[in-house]
């Protein structure tokens, strides 16, 4: 294993440490050291708006707290839910006497903890709502969206969340909100190449050279068909007519476009694919508003990339825009 | 009757924490597969914090159980930090204002842990989880008692179950967890969970009889 690690039970800690000491002008390390906080949060009168998951996806999860967005976000271990506690102490951190809603991917761990969180929370009347994403088209059927997993649409529902929550929206409202943007949103990953946990020191599936898994998920589930790795055009083809299809838009509908490397995909391929899922989704008719290129949803140094496509309506496209201050660039 | 005392039994929890330990790696191999690959790493991470807690405190089991369910469920995240968790510490509040601990106090204890388990999650038998090994586990060890099998056979009767129930979810599709997105790609594994549930309640089994031969000399 060729990595950056001191001790690979430790790996959390020190990523927590160093992201703290980085970002001090924006986040704070809050008293349970699972739990990230905006420098701001909690702010009299708004709602919060939390997340929290697995450790290994940076910049997601913790990245996304700041200004406009998330208020405080729960820390996981690599790949692994937090513990219910840290959801509470999120919920703490985030919390400004008007609620907390907590927008997070669609994972048995993340379910149950934050099912439990929430009957904590309820004790120190602490109401929290929940958004759970669900935008990864690979992982279940159109008939079965409520098992689908939610990957880097997560990123596009906390920026609209965010950004009505500032506005002093009710935590009706931004559950709402939040409920319609992860509803507009489809995802695809393909990956190339897999990623080893550092405390298990190989790699959990292996994809063999010179093929690709379609839908393979942010954890490294593998997909659900593996090719022969085909030129990019090719790919970004697949991904955008599997994203679309299952979309089905009216021609005329604006979209946000994020392509996101995996962790060990150089970016100048990610703008290789977008090149083809430009051409694909304006030849159905759709117009792109806004698209985002980067390493913005990871997975350790798994090789690939994932394609998330949201249709605006004219209030997400205006929260969407608006500016934020967080760590990731967005 | 055969029991065994609740007082300084917390000693047959570092024997389950240590089976989890020095599974660490098989564990997370056999996750790899299908998951991904950090059950064994979270689950001894867990169970060795709170053998750490238990370890020179003469702990009763009771007191023994809410350690480790305390740890996993505030400390560990992932499923199996709630799941176990809550079985844990289940297992302690039914136990916790009895002396000494009989037959059916330990299948009380069992079923109780089982409620927890399916108050926070939705699986059921055959979707390969750990209730695969637990459910019929349990039912063997009720069974044994109904027959009118001293408690020592019962404890064989359930570790017996929890191993074939364990090797039963080679053979069945995940229908839950991460491991369900993959469909008939999951078969011909075993599950995680399942296998350290096994691991689990034999390390339970095998301390509470030693318990019992123990108190059985004593008694003589």
């Amino acid at each position: 294993m060729q990595r950056f690690i001191n001790n690979p039970d430790e790996v959390v800690e020190d990523t927590v440490k160093g992201f703290v000491k980085a970002h001090a002008d924006i986040v704070r390390l809050a008293s349970n050291p699972r739990v990230i906080a905006a420098r701001h949060a909690p702010v009299g009168g708004k709602v919060g708006v939390i997340t929290g998951g697995g450790s290994g996806h940076e910049p997601a999860f913790i990245g996304y707290t700041g200004r406009n967005m998330l208020d405080a976000v729960a820390v996981g271990e690599l790949f692994s839910s937090p513990t219910a506690k840290s959801f509470l102490d999120a919920a703490r951190e985030a919390n400004g006497g008007k609620g907390v809603v907590c927008l997070y991917g669609n994972y048995a761990g993340d379910n149950m903890n934050v099912k439990m969180a929430i009957k904590l929370a309820a004790k120190e009347d602490i109401e929290i709502a929940t958004v759970v994403a669900n935008d990864d088209v690979c992982s279940a059927g159109p008939d079965e969206r409520e098992k689908r997993r939610g990957v880097a649409g997560e990123i596009f529902m906390w920026k609209c969340a965010g950004a009505l929550a500032a506005e002093g929206a009710s935590i009706e409202a931004v559950r709402a909100v939040a409920q319609r943007a992860i509803d507009n949103c489809r995802s695809i990953g393909v990956g190339l190449g897999p990623c080893t946990l550092p405390a298990v020191g190989h790699p959990n599936f292996l994809i063999e050279p010179g093929t690709m898994e379609v839908g393979i998920g942010h954890h490294g589930e593998p997909g659900v068909r593996v090719e022969p790795l085909k030129p990019a055009a090719e790919i970004a083809r697949d991904m955008a007519k599997i994203v679309l299809d299952d979309h089905d838009l009216a021609a005329g509908t604006e979209v946000a476009v994020l392509v996101s490397g995996l962790g060990a995909t150089p970016v100048n391929e990610l703008y290789i694919l977008n090149d083809t899922i430009e051409q694909e989704i304006t030849g159905r008719g759709l117009t792109i508003h806004k698209t985002y290129i980067g390493n913005y949803f990871t997975s350790l140094e798994m090789v690939g990339a994932t394609l998330t496509v949201m249709a605006l309506d004219a209030e997400l496209k205006r929260l969407l825009d608006v500016a934020v201050d967080c760590p990731a660039r967005l | 009757m055969q029991q065994f005392e609740n007082a300084s039994a917390g000693d047959i929890v570092l024997s389950i924490a240590d089976r989890i330990i020095e599974n660490r790696a098989y564990l997370s191999e056999i996750d790899g597969k299908i998951g991904d690959g950090d059950h064994g790493v979270n689950m001894a991470k867990g169970f060795g914090m709170a053998a750490d807690r238990i370890r020179g405190n003469d702990m009763s089991l009771a007191t023994a159980f809410d350690t480790l369910g305390t740890v996993l469920m505030t400390e560990i995240g992932g499923s199996m930090g709630p799941l176990y968790g809550v079985m844990f510490t289940q297992f302690a509040e039914t136990i916790e204002k009895s002396s000494s601990i009989d037959a059916p106090a330990f299948s009380a204890m069992l079923s109780n842990g089982l409620d927890g388990i399916q108050s926070i999650g939705s699986a059921k038998v055959g979707d390969k989880t750990l209730l695969d090994t637990l459910v019929p586990a349990i039912a063997a060890f009720d069974a044994a008692n109904a027959d009118g099998k001293p408690f020592p056979e019962a404890l064989d009767a359930l570790v017996l179950a929890a191993e074939k129930g364990r090797d039963s979810t080679r053979d069945l599709v995940a229908r839950i967890g991460r491991a369900s997105r993959l469909g008939e790609r999951s078969v011909g594994v075993l599950d995680a969970g399942a296998t350290s549930c096994a691991l689990i309640l034999k390390a339970l089994a095998l301390g509470a009889k030693q318990k019992l031969l123990i108190s059985a000399t004593a008694g003589r």
